[in-house]
């Protein structure tokens, strides 16, 4: 029996120990140690799914071992963490009740692999997201259209390019001590087949030697390629970019061994990183800032 | 010659395609349903036809929805063997204005649009010069060449007027050689 002890506090900056660990092939009895978390957020949620998923798809068994700590359980219980996790792990230790649908939650853990689960999505965030936004970040009313586009665009990439399944969550905090103002966290993950192989037939060639998880990574990110003929593809995360800077947010896209950034002034993420273990899918984080 | 002006409600074609009660223009499988549903309703005019393409039950209207529902279908309607659709939109909100753009511009397309506070405008790619010809006849129009002339007396006006034509931003009566503008078709058919 493998045994990971995951981070006591499990956010995006975090989330790496998890996805490194549970990309490693071979691993077959998996425990999740996560007695000791303190602090998760939509990211580490997801995160631990996706990494319970893949053991699981490697024919693995993967188990978790639930926070000691009764606050993290009730979120993890708001957020509808267990809905999706009693399909994926064995869970060890008591889970809560699920709360009442009327909780602080913008958007629940919400598994994606249709286009009607973004229809669902969409059709929650109206509900929910406009008070938010407009009372915690300072956004105007009418943002949470634009909020809703860039949800949609983002959760249609699981659908179009992961040919996997994927989740999708929101939630607003106090980034106190980090930012000193509130933020929104958007998560979206698969474990699909990721940035190259979804791109691989269509240009890996022009790219050569060079092509890899990263250079795919660039190549949708910065350039807007997509493995579609169809010209009026692609947009997508070129818009979703374009907004989030309007924002003065940040976005980051795991694929494989690479990751890209869009760092705002605000974080100190490098804006591409290499050499990571290999996960598979993609892993897309968002953060809003209020605005100052 | 009938250029009746056909109005299709995007908001009901929505609720009519998507198999639920989701009304959101949102994903493309729903803008390509949506888009087949408006060309089936246009199968039925003729050779030449004007439509009205109305948003304004729309709340969301995200990308790929955009580049189904407005791009694509203006620019299947430009292909040389198509028949000569015209179409405006009506209901544009500010919060669809930024993807109708978007999908416009990638695609160097260019549509007559109708604000939700009633404003016409044209959004997409077109030079400056050509707008102000286009203005011109929104507010002056029908007009023939020569009035035309006496504002843009450049020689150039006879290409400017050709281009609004053959983007289907204008439409040249064959009988009288007027010009109109769509709205005004709209407003008042032949």
């Amino acid at each position: 029996m493998n045994v990971f002890s995951v981070p006591t506090e499990l956010d995006y900056q975090a989330v790496d120990q998890v996805l490194d660990m549970a990309g490693q092939v071979g691993i077959e009895h998996m425990l999740f140690d996560a007695r000791h978390v303190r602090w998760i957020d939509p990211n580490g949620m997801v995160a631990l799914l996706a990494a319970g998923a893949v053991v699981k798809k490697q024919g693995g068994s993967p188990r978790l071992q639930l926070p000691d700590n009764s606050d993290v359980l009730g979120y993890l219980s708001r957020m509808g963490f267990f809905h999706e996790a009693t399909g994926i792990f064995e869970l060890l230790g008591r889970v809560p009740k699920r709360a009442s649908r009327l909780s602080d939650v913008l958007l629940e853990i919400t598994s994606i692999t249709a286009n009607a689960d973004v229809h669902t999505v969409i059709d929650e965030v109206q509900k929910r997201a406009g008070n938010v936004l407009a009372s915690r970040l300072g956004y105007p009313a009418t943002s949470v259209v634009q909020f809703s586009v860039i949800l949609s665009e983002v959760c249609q990439n699981i659908v179009e390019h992961a040919e996997g399944s994927g989740w999708v969550a929101v939630q607003a905090y106090n980034w106190t001590k980090r930012l000193g103002r509130y933020v929104v966290v958007i998560t979206v993950m698969d474990i699909g087949r990721g940035f190259r192989h979804s791109l691989s037939a269509e240009h890996s060639a022009r790219y050569g030697d060079r092509w890899g998880d990263s250079t795919a990574l660039e190549a949708a990110f910065l350039h807007g390629l997509t493995r579609f003929p169809d010209s009026g593809r692609g947009q997508g995360i070129q818009q979703i970019r374009r907004q989030v800077q309007r924002w003065d947010g940040s976005i980051t896209i795991r694929s494989g061994t690479a990751r890209i950034a869009q760092v705002p002034e605000w974080d100190i993420a490098d804006p591409v990183v290499d050499g990571l273990k290999s996960f598979p899918g993609a892993q897309i984080s968002i953060i809003l800032p209020a605005v100052k | 010659m009938d250029l009746t002006p056909l109005t299709i409600d995007v908001g009901v074609l929505v609720s009519k395609t998507v198999t639920s009660l989701h009304s959101h223009l949102v994903t493309r499988p729903t803008g390509r349903a949506v888009r087949l549903a408006i060309e089936a309703q246009m199968a039925s005019t003729g050779v030449q036809s004007l439509s009205i393409i109305d948003l304004s039950d729309v709340t969301i209207l995200d990308f790929s929805c955009a580049d189904e529902v407005i791009a694509k279908l203006l620019q299947g309607y430009l292909e040389p063997e198509s028949p000569e659709a015209f179409f405006m939109f009506r209901g544009v909100r500010e919060s669809h204005r930024d993807q109708i753009q978007v999908v416009l511009e990638r695609q160097a397309l260019v549509a007559v649009a109708e604000t939700d506070t009633g404003v016409r405008e044209l959004l997409g790619v077109i030079e400056a010069y050509d707008t102000r010809v286009w203005q011109l006849l929104e507010t002056e129009g029908p007009l023939v060449r020569e009035d035309f002339a006496r504002m843009f007396p450049e020689p150039i006006l006879d290409d400017v007027l050709d281009r609004l034509r053959k983007r289907r931003i204008v439409f040249q009566n064959p009988i009288s050689g007027r010009y109109h503008a769509l709205s005004q078709l709209v407003d008042d058919p032949l």
